[in-house]
């Protein structure tokens, strides 16, 4: 099944602020394995210029794939999905990393639709800012939707 | 002449996945259902590829030394990462080697992360900011 290609160049509202808190923080890095203090520690994290605990890299994901999940991708008019969606390429382009005490607001938009192969591809773009609309971090995911084998 | 990131080997478990998924919120069937990756053509529960992506992002920020040194950070999913229901789980080996300095003066990290000898990623790197 194709997607609806009426979705490329389609930006959504803001979402709702996302309230970063330190214990989420927390969880996610024992989650991935990161052991750095400022991942957990306040005091470590201020030593470093941080306003606290900081978030690794891919933190940013958790934000962004629920919200292009609920704007675009559980859409019935796309044509995804969800349960038969893999993922195909990630792209983080940062300003600064995410920490305890963000609110981050994110507004979505679909780059690309494409086919090939069968097999259905959605890129979306996230810009993810603070709540004064200041730059953290630009978030590409690229979804494939494989090909129903029925 | 270019620098090589030592290689790190990391061992993935059903129980990493399962963390992650919570953490994560990224509750896909397959990463915790055999049923749910068999049924699209998976051999198995796989890792989500943003576990993958994480772990490699380990190796990304100790070599950058600090998270704000990241200035951007992509991968292609190349393969999946089958993670057998078993104690020792499977294993995902990660190398890099700083290729270039961009022209404002960042540099450049090209990444490669395999399971059972295959690489996992493609077109895996990172930009770090100047020192």
């Amino acid at each position: 099944m194709s997607l609806d290609q009426s979705f490329v160049g389609r930006t959504w509202p803001p979402t709702e602020p996302y309230q970063v808190g330190r214990e989420k923080i927390r969880e996610f890095a024992r989650a991935v394995g990161a052991t750095e203090p400022e991942h957990y520690d306040p005091e470590a994290a201020r030593a470093l210029g941080y306003a606290d605990v900081v978030a690794p890299p891919t933190f940013p994901i958790v934000v962004t794939l629920d919200s292009s999940r609920r704007q675009i991708i559980d859409d019935p008019a796309l044509g995804m999905d969800f349960e038969r969606v893999l993922h195909g390429e990630q792209r983080f382009a940062y300003t600064r990393p995410v920490v305890a005490g963000d609110a981050l607001v994110c507004v979505n938009s679909v780059e690309t639709i494409t086919s090939r192969a069968g097999q259905d591809f959605v890129t979306t773009r996230s810009e993810v800012t603070d709540a004064s609309g200041d730059p953290i971090v630009t978030v590409w995911s690229k979804l494939v939707q494989r090909a129903d084998e029925q | 002449m270019s620098e090589t990131l030592e290689p790190q080997t990391f061992r993935v478990t059903r129980a990493d996945l399962i963390r992650y998924a919570g953490a994560s919120g990224d509750f896909n069937p397959i990463h915790w259902s055999d049923r749910a990756a068999v049924d699209l053509g998976l051999p198995s529960v796989i890792a989500h590829g943003m576990f993958t992506m994480a772990l490699v992002g380990r190796a990304v920020t100790a070599y950058a030394g600090a998270a704000h040194a990241v200035v951007e950070y992509s991968v292609r999913f190349a393969r999946p990462v089958p993670v057998p229901d078993t104690d020792e789980g499977t294993e995902v080996v990660v190398t890099g080697q700083v290729r270039d300095t961009t022209p404002d003066g960042n540099t450049k990290i090209v990444l490669t992360a395999t399971c059972n000898g295959e690489k996992v990623l493609s077109m895996a790197q990172a930009i770090i900011r100047k020192r």
